[in-house]
């Protein structure tokens, strides 16, 4: 525990701030969570006041009196295995083993603000914030031990956490040299990091910290967090997504054993009680009467309802030469339409969430993306000064972008306040989770290309319909319904990303309409946008090649002026043992269909380059679509744990089948009604294909994201498989049985 | 009024004290045992995370009601199957092939493919992929996890 005696053992740096003791509280620390008191609950005494300085590398770092490091990162672990591959990273620069470094992530009162967890950065933006201060750290210790030791910095050298002269002799542990002190030090963006050929870690599959505990029920999860005292809520979300609430008879539920509390403000309904069962019946059993409110499009009109939403801006992505003039010029013309539907994250585990006020201050623990601005959000909503507010990561369930944890967390900041401070778990249930996380918006693609007589693209046009907004803090729904501060922007992420082409076409006009709003509250969810847009562009750049005559890789390679993208695809022919010939496939016998579909991507066109091949069975009765292989070649650059990016890599190729063939948002006029896995299927593990993985390892490069990119061709490959398989081109996500049939009947 | 009810978990008879005996068996589990293996995930029996064994045979905990079972029925959570000290082999292969990403539905995959195996103990990766086909995963695990429960199995 942060106590005031730990605090006050601990030194002034030069800088006058107070940190907190490492030798004692690193290890407590890095249990945030793991014991039921809540270790890193701030204390009465002095607030902690460690450096969260982005440019500190005390912000970083602090290595006790007895050499053990604990490495304090902004980015956080979502289930990808970060932790482990950031430690990697620090243990690398500081010549430590791994098991020397504790972990502690994503807590506003101490690791630094390192932005949210997403966008496929947490290695490429974060992991090299860490590796400069680790190397600086590095930089430092040598400079002290050449000094004590009498010898210059050069003919020394570190081993496990040990500088010794290079001829050999006694050293000075890193304990010895700073322990329990500041670096007070600025991390140098300049300094030499190591040589990539002599890394020992970093490029190893060291395995996952994490995994020993959460295979055998150890690990403590935000779901799992308790505090002393602690009493149990639940929310009560209207039935529709805009009702008000008229009335509500507390009377229903007084009588539930356990019950504390009903807590009403605005439209904003929670309960509280003794036990989480009691808590669960008294949201189920509790009579409340709201308006009615029918305000959403018919589903089956969704995208009559995109294309009439007003335009507030165009974004042009990319312009290049006069496609007017040249579209008229082509020997053959094309054009398409295509659409993705709506997706919800579906968090396995529902969002959750605890809060507690003590002495005036909030803290609330969570298992959001981007802990940091939550603390700015709940602030807000609670007029509370941000210093007052500290958020604390805990591992949740997989979190693939901006889901309900940052609700649930407000949730329980309005639910803990109704309780004096007295501290309050919320956990959704759910019907909270499907029916009220920010959605992955409807996007809607028209796309228009022209072949010159040698079947090259000449022209190509596209227009994307899709949400205004960016990045950003998604509105707290608990604020929303209270009618409390909160954003009203929309956020829908960075979703112009990869609208425009990885390939050399000299006339190109590429453009997205930016909507007004759209039906649900939207959010990024894994690969936001670029997974959409790629489907698109690779979706169509499939017709061209099937309407030019030529093999649809061949003729990725005929566009492509990227030197790694044509190493990546001809290594993806290798992979995928393609057989180089003109789609679709000509023997169209038989009840069952095999065909085979290659995407591209260079995601967000400055970083990862991924390649993938699907091959699928089409049941021509059934319209059912199997994947059977899928073979991805990826490049990020510079791999720090091959087999975490293997672990993503296979991770997005399983949930973007799920999304392609299977998930798709339902609703009525008042409501979505996918409101759990019965109305909402996902991928089961009779529908899980081969996955072959060729994974480029460039050690002397940067290292780029992996979390997201391969997402970005999953979509793709499988219309272009299904197109090969069938000669039926699919331009509806998802590829639903009732879809894939209407679409060959239409298609004879 | 509080009613004791007599319970048999991980080799240990406990009791737990309830407002309602027709709790379902997770929250005895996690709330008045302390215990993380079981975890919530819909309340409604769909995804498997809160699965356990009885006498054996893996159980949706979350649609169990405590009523229900009988004191001398024996319940099995993922802490009972091993440890990281001394994993049960179906945990140790999870280990191995590091079957893992958030790891939430994870206690379910283990307790489902344990409960398999101790039925079937050379199962056919069909018959894997039946006995786990409603167990859901989000991350997209689903590849490593066959590996996991192949190689505990010794089939891999």
């Amino acid at each position: 525990m942060i106590t005031a005696t730990a605090t006050r053992r601990s030194f002034l740096g030069t800088g006058g701030s107070l940190v907190i003791g490492f030798a004692l509280s690193g290890r407590a620390l890095a249990q945030q969570g793991a014991a039921p008191a809540g270790p890193s609950r701030p204390a009465g005494g002095p607030a902690v006041t460690k450096s969260v300085a982005l440019d500190d590398v005390d912000g970083f770092l602090a290595i006790g009196a007895d050499g053990k490091v604990t490495l304090f990162s902004g980015k956080v672990d979502l289930g990808t295995g970060v932790r482990t591959a950031l430690t990697q990273m620090a243990a690398e620069e500081l010549d430590v083993p791994v098991e020397r470094i504790t972990f502690v992530q994503g807590d506003t009162a101490l690791t630094p603000d390192q932005g949210p967890t997403y966008g496929s950065l947490s290695i490429q933006v974060g992991g090299i914030q860490i590796r400069q201060a680790a190397a600086t750290a590095r930089k430092q210790l040598l400079e002290t031990a050449a000094q004590r030791l009498g010898v210059p910095a050069a003919e020394l050298v570190v081993e496990d956490g040990t500088v010794r002269r290079r001829s050999g002799g006694p050293g000075l542990g890193y304990g010895e040299l700073i322990g329990d002190r500041n670096f007070s030090l600025k991390v140098d963006k300049d300094v030499t990091t190591k040589d990539p050929a002599s890394f020992r870690v970093v490029g190893q599959s060291v395995p996952r910290l994490d995994i020993p505990e959460k295979t055998t029920g150890r690990f403590t999860y935000m779901h799992d967090f308790r505090v002393d005292g602690m009493l149990h809520g639940r929310v009560v979300r209207p039935p529709a997504l805009q009702a008000q609430l008229r009335e509500v008879d507390e009377s229903s539920v007084r009588n539930i054993p356990g019950f504390v509390k009903l807590v009403r403000e605005g439209n904003f309904l929670g309960v509280i009680a003794r036990t989480e069962w009691g808590a669960i019946r008294a949201a189920q059993e509790l009579k409340a009467t709201w308006s009615d409110w029918q305000g959403l499009p018919e589903q089956s009109k969704l995208w009559e309802h995109v294309r009439a939403t007003k335009v507030t801006k165009d974004d042009v992505t990319s312009n290049v030469g006069n496609t007017k003039d040249a579209m008229g010029g082509g020997a053959k013309r094309l054009s398409a339409t295509y659409d993705f539907a709506i997706h919800t994250h579906g968090s396995l585990g529902p969002s959750c969430a605890v809060a507690e006020i003590r002495d005036g201050k909030l803290t609330c623990w969570s298992a959001s993306q981007m802990t940091h601005n939550l603390r700015k959000q709940i602030a807000a909503m609670m007029r509370m000064p941000e210093e007052q507010v500290r958020c604390i990561y805990l591992e949740g369930s997989g979190c693939y972008g901006r889901n309900g944890h940052e609700d649930a967390a407000g949730d329980a900041a309005l639910l803990t306040r109704a309780m004096d401070g007295r501290p309050v778990r919320v956990q959704w249930a759910r019907q909270d989770e499907h029916g009220w996380d920010p959605k992955g918006p409807p996007t809607l693609i028209d796309l228009r290309a022209a072949l010159d007589a040698q079947g090259n693209i000449i022209a190509w046009e596209s227009e994307f319909f899709i949400p205004q907004g960016a990045a950003g803090n998604v509105a707290l729904v608990p604020a929303e319904l209270a009618g409390l501060p909160h954003e009203e922007s929309m956020a829908p992420g960075n979703i112009i990303q990869n609208s425009a082409l990885p390939y050399a076409v000299p006339n190109i006009n590429t453009v997205c309409h930016r909507l007004e709003n759209t039906l649900f509250k939207p959010s990024w969810i894994r690969t936001p946008g670029r997974m959409q847009n790629t489907y698109a562009n690779e979706s169509f750049l499939d017709e061209l090649a099937a309407a030019a005559g030529v093999d649809p890789l061949d003729f990725r390679l005929r566009h492509l002026k990227d030197e790694r993208g044509v190493e990546l695809l001809r290594r993806l022919a290798v992979l995928s043992r393609w057989e180089s010939r003109p789609s679709p496939q000509r023997n169209t016998t038989g009840n069952v269909a095999k065909g085979r579909g290659v995407s591209y991507v260079k995601y967000e066109l400055n970083r990862t380059y991924v390649g993938a091949v699907a091959e699928v069975e089409v049941n021509r009765d059934s319209g059912e679509i199997r994947v059977t292989r899928f073979s991805v070649v990826h490049d990020c650059g510079q791999v720090i744990n091959p087999d975490g990016v293997r672990n993503q890599v296979e991770g997005n190729v399983l949930h973007t089948i799920s999304r392609t063939l299977k998930e798709e948002l339902t609703w009525d006029r008042s409501m979505v009604t996918s409101l759990d896995w019965g109305t909402y299927p996902v991928i089961t593990f009779p529908e899980v294909p081969v996955i072959d993985i060729d994974l480029l390892d460039r050690p002397g490069e940067k290292p780029w994201g992996a979390g997201e990119p391969s997402a970005a061709v999953i979509p793709s490959a499988i219309s272009n498989a299904v197109f090969d398989a069938t000669g039926v081109r699919l331009r509806s996500v998802p590829f639903t049985p009732p879809r894939v049939k209407a679409a060959m009947q239409q298609a004879t | 009024m509080p009613t004791t009810v007599p319970l048999n978990v991980n080799g240990r008879a406990t009791t737990v004290e309830v407002d309602d005996p027709d709790m379902p068996l997770l929250y005895a589990l996690r709330e008045n045992l302390g215990l993380h293996g079981p975890r919530f995930g819909c309340g409604l029996g769909q995804c498997g995370t809160c699965t356990v064994h009885i006498n054996g045979e893996a159980a949706r905990s979350c649609i169990t009601p405590l009523s229900s079972l009988s004191p001398d029925q024996r319940v099995v959570t993922l802490e009972g199957l091993g440890s990281p000290e001394n994993p049960h082999r179906v945990q140790q292969a999870f280990i191995d092939e590091q079957a893992v990403q958030c790891g939430y539905c994870i206690n379910g995959m283990i307790m489902q493919a344990a409960a398999l195996l101790a039925r079937t103990p050379k199962p056919s990766e069909a018959e894997i992929r039946d006995a786990l086909a409603s167990n859901i995963c989000r991350c997209g695990t689903h590849a490593r996890i066959l590996r996991a429960v192949k190689r505990a199995s010794g089939t891999a």
